[in-house]
């Protein structure tokens, strides 16, 4: 199983990344059936220092669940960057994940998005498995 | 009359795709055990292991957190309803073994790590410890570590990492063990003088741990091998005792991106550090240039406490292990000094230089360099060393030294050395003047005969005999080898040190 982002939204996950660094951005992705056709930029409201955090709060996640519904879509995901970071979760993240989302993470290199990935929580939460990632 | 639960997206595949289910109970936290009663996969989704509410798991009766309420004893009415309401967190690594996922292609990861009985009976304290656990653990076991040098710091951190079950320990080590280690150098014993450090030290961890891979390498650290042998490991630990190779660590660590557990020992005080971390300082950003050669006496010449490594290098391990672990504070950014005599810490704060030539914005060291030439050292020509052959018109040999002795030429013999040293052997008529005091005690030597100065090694003596030099003595020669060449090629029934 994969994710497909439309063109639109892949470069919208970019261009918040960018945007957004040296820190990290998040918002969620919204679509249907494994395709992403729309993405909701969120406010990153950590209080760790949003180099190396982000924290979608659950007002903001409310949000987006009403965003989904609206539009007739489902709630995918979310995605986030990595500033001059390598696009793989890390153990903060896999800590932090929910079950069936997937996490979009693109790592952004010196102002530059590059790689995009996508991850799924694995059901014992031990772990992440990347899925393909199309667009 | 039941009470209902909102199920967000991400829980959905648990409760057949319900968006929302009734649950009875008269607290939250009795509804939300119906409700994992009913759909036990939510569990562990909601709940931590010790059985508390995830902190990125939000419970809202209606529309109040119940956080600010009786958190789960909030008493709930007919009609009531609860939400659950996911926070969405995470990040980038702040350390490297907080990456989880592809990431690490060299081992295992943590995650495809098993323990066995045996080994969940050896590592039980830590297991019990929440901040480590079969996670942690595992994490150890996939972790690497490489120990630059078997001596003073190398012995007690890769002890304690081998028993503390990091799965691969390197060693890097060239040295044979002397008596002279035994002081300090616990992976040694009495019994392995003359064996190779490395063949001793595997010995001993092996008998430690036999869970664990140790891999050796019978070289020094060079610029031509530093990037290759550190790539393999998670973290570096310097445990070396000379200002170029540590350098050269602190670089190949910046270039490799691998963290530097540091430590430094001399006399009563030790410092250590971590440096090199992605967001941390190095130690370059400490000290941008190395002190004039000579200037910072080695311990084979300053003398270290024997417990003194014992303490550091049990805090460079420290360090290592909560890099691996990824907990705790690590002593990024800090610079801790320790004084065995005070029995006291101090603390200094680093910042990382943006100007550092090695990890700051616009670095001008993108390859290894010369380390020897950086440190102002001049490479001896490998074969005159071997051989003694090539002795310049300012140097003598033991051999030489020897024969005019017997001969009996009027030749003075400077022992430059600390009383100390002097107590433990000397030339026979040597006279003492320590290297510090020469420059006010010069005038109580002849200028109009022969001179040879000499020390342990040769190093400071070479350098009273430029200064003697300088003052206006023409007769002064330095010892080849110091004390240390004389006792074995003229004298081998005094000890060495």
């Amino acid at each position: 199983m994969g994710l497909q982002l439309k063109s639109q939204v892949d470069a919208a996950i970019r261009a918040h990344g960018a945007e957004t660094y040296p820190n990290e951005c998040c918002g969620a992705l919204i679509g249907r059936a494994g395709i992403v056709t729309q993405t909701l930029a969120l406010p990153n409201m950590t209080d760790e220092g949003p180099r190396r955090r982000f924290l979608v709060t659950p007002n903001d996640y409310r949000e987006a669940e009403r965003r989904a519904g609206e539009v007739g879509g489902e709630l995918l995901g979310f995605y986030h960057s990595h500033p001059d970071h390598p696009a793989q979760p890390s153990r903060y993240d896999l800590d932090h994940a929910w079950p069936y989302f997937s996490y979009v993470i693109v790592s952004v290199r010196e102002g530059v998005s590059a790689d995009m990935t996508s991850w799924r929580l694995r059901e014992d939460r031990s772990a992440f498995d990347q899925e393909d990632l199309s667009s | 009359m039941p009470n209902t639960i909102h199920i967000p997206t991400p829980l959905r595949p648990f409760t057949d795709k319900q968006e929302s289910v009734d649950v009875n109970g008269a607290t939250v936290g009795e509804l939300l055990a119906d409700l994992t009663k009913k759909y036990e996969g939510l569990r562990k989704h909601l709940y931590a292991e010790d059985g508390r509410l995830r902190n990125f798991v939000n419970i809202y009766l209606n529309d109040e957190d119940i956080r600010y309420l009786q958190r789960e004893k909030t008493p709930v009415k007919p009609g009531d309803s609860l939400s659950i309401v996911p926070s969405v967190a995470g990040g980038a690594p702040t350390a490297p073994a907080d990456r989880v996922g592809a990431g690490l292609q060299t081992r295992p990861e943590a995650s495809a790590v098993d323990l066995t009985a045996d080994e969940i009976k050896r590592y039980s304290r830590h297991l019990i410890m929440p901040e480590v656990g079969v996670d942690g653990q595992k994490k150890l076991k996939a972790g690497s570590v490489l120990c630059i040098g078997a001596g003073g710091l190398g012995s007690p951190a890769a002890m304690y990492l081998a028993a503390a079950g990091v799965g691969r320990i390197g060693i890097v080590d060239f040295d044979v063990v002397d008596f002279s280690n035994l002081q300090r150098q616990l992976l040694h014993g009495t019994s392995d003088v003359g064996r190779s450090k490395l063949a001793s030290a595997k010995d001993r961890l092996r008998d430690l741990n036999p869970h664990i891979e140790i891999d050796t390498y019978e070289t020094t650290v060079t610029s031509d091998n530093a990037l290759d042998l550190f790539k393999p490991y998670d973290v570096i630990l310097d445990g070396t005792d000379n200002f170029p190779t540590r350098y050269l660590v602190n670089d190949a660590c910046v270039l490799t991106g691998k963290p530097n557990a540091y430590g430094s020992i001399f006399r009563f005080e030790g410092q250590a550090s971590v440096f090199a971390t992605k967001d941390g300082p190095c130690y370059r950003c400490l000290y941008p240039e190395p002190p004039p050669p000579g200037l910072v006496p080695s311990c084979a010449e300053g003398g270290v406490l024997g417990v003194l490594p014992g303490i550091i290098g049990v805090i460079q391990a420290t360090e290592a292990i909560k890099l691996i672990l990824g907990v705790g504070e690590p002593l990024i950014g800090r610079f801790l000094i320790y004084d065995a005599l005070k029995m006291r810490f101090r603390e200094l704060k680093l910042r990382k230089d943006p100007d550092c030539p090695v990890c700051g914005t616009h670095p001008t060291v993108t390859k290894l360099i010369d380390y020897e030439q950086f440190c102002g050292i001049r490479p001896e020509p490998a074969a005159a060393q071997q051989t003694g052959a090539a002795v310049s018109e300012w140097e003598t040999t033991s051999v030489d030294l020897k024969k005019r002795v017997d001969a009996g030429d009027d030749v003075l013999i400077l022992d430059v050395r600390e009383p100390n040293e002097y107590q433990i052997c000397r030339i026979p008529g040597s006279v003492l003047i320590p290297l510090g005091e020469l420059p006010r005690r010069y005038a109580e030597l002849p200028k109009d005969k022969d001179i040879v100065a000499h020390c342990k090694m040769g190093g400071r003596s070479a350098k009273a005999q430029e200064f003697l030099q300088s003052v206006g003595f023409k007769r002064v020669k330095n010892l080849k080898g110091g004390i240390l060449d004389w006792i074995d090629k003229v004298d081998p029934a005094q000890p060495k040190y």
